[in-house]
């Protein structure tokens, strides 16, 4: 109850409002999780709709195909029923609703093929060490050895927005993150698609700080280069 | 004298990362893990390096377009799915309830 006549700090009228659905979903943890455990659907609906597309996104770094991936985030949502129950708080719901999809999602993906384990694959692993830049950029010999031999160019403060107002450059960026290896697009599917925090996805992947680093770097790299031509030969 | 003095103790400081090695430690400077001499250095090249300023503000602006790429859509008949596994739950958790009650 708040006992405050003089709305002071100017701040306090806003705090002071109700809090929209979404914001209960990211702020009040224990609420959210005493709801789902109660069974209201409202709550339930808001929670899906907040999540799904983000499960979408990181399935699909597992199974090969969209169709397998909604499947998996259908079964991530009746894993997180039947789990609801039970969960404790010891991670964040994210965190815990996260490993619920890459658990499932691996299964699927061992099943379908796709997904092997964090370093077993050749594929996966290929090209995680060494630098993410190639030596041709570089200047070899010399003086200036190890400096760039095509400076990089300044990209323009709106080039985010320029970028995905083109839907060329939007196709272009979604099948660089496709061609990833699997645990680097994990990694920035996870990091910098959907913005969750670096100690979060160590979590949810099971992996360590400095291989999140790694992986995320390659990642960020070839990312770049692919968006390059698009802001700065003003493509878009 | 004493500006050529600066100018060669800033490039001999600089010196110790080339812009290779300092592209490669750009995610680390931004996670906040490199070690204080080596934020030091970086930011040393950095501050003499415009091809690697640019270079570090195109990984930035490539987060911030990342960032900002449109959810993936959820098909309206795999949320349908969804709702009605939902209520089904809940009528199994409520009659599981009134049994175990009487």
């Amino acid at each position: 109850m708040s006992f405050c006549v003089w709305p002071w700090p100017p701040g306090l009228l806003f705090s002071l409002a109700v809090p929209t659905l979404q914001e209960t979903i990211q702020l009040d943890e224990t609420g959210l999780v005493q709801a789902l455990q109660r069974g209201d659907e409202a709550v339930f609906s808001a929670v899906m709709d907040w999540y799904s597309g983000s499960l979408l996104r990181l399935a699909m770094a597992y199974v090969p195909s969209r169709a397998v991936a909604e499947e998996v985030v259908q079964e991530t949502w009746m894993g997180v029923l039947e789990g609801i129950g039970r969960f404790e708080g010891r991670s964040s719901f994210k965190t815990w609703l996260f490993r619920i999809l890459t658990n499932r999602a691996k299964t699927r993906g061992t099943r379908e093929r796709r997904y092997e384990p964090f370093g077993l694959a050749g594929s996966d692993s290929e090209g995680d060490e060494g630098p993410s830049l190639e030596d041709s950029l570089f200047v070899a010999e010399g003086s200036g050895k190890g400096h760039w031999i095509d400076p990089p160019q300044g990209w323009e403060p709106d080039t985010p927005e320029r970028a995905l107002l083109s839907k060329e450059c939007r196709m272009a960026i979604e099948e660089a993150i496709n061609g990833l290896p699997d645990n680097q697009r994990q990694v920035i599917t996870l990091r910098d698609v959907e913005g969750v925090s670096a100690e979060e996805v160590c979590n949810i992947l099971t992996i360590s700080e400095t291989n999140q680093r790694v992986l995320l770097h390659r990642a960020r790299t070839k990312v770049r280069r692919v968006l390059d031509p698009y802001v700065h030969g003003g493509k878009t | 004298m004493d500006r050529n003095f600066k100018q060669q103790l800033m490039a001999y400081m600089a010196g110790n990362f080339t812009c290779r090695e300092t592209a490669e430690l750009i995610t680390d400077y931004l996670e906040g893990s490199l070690t204080l001499t080596q934020r030091l250095r970086f930011q040393m090249h950095m501050g003499l390096c415009f091809a690697c300023r640019n270079y570090l503000r195109q990984i930035k602006y490539t987060v911030a377009t990342l960032r900002k790429l449109p959810s993936e859509p959820v098909p309206a008949q795999v949320r349908e799915e969804l709702m009605k596994r939902f209520r089904n739950w809940k009528q199994e958790q409520s009659s599981q309830a009134s049994s175990s009650d009487s």
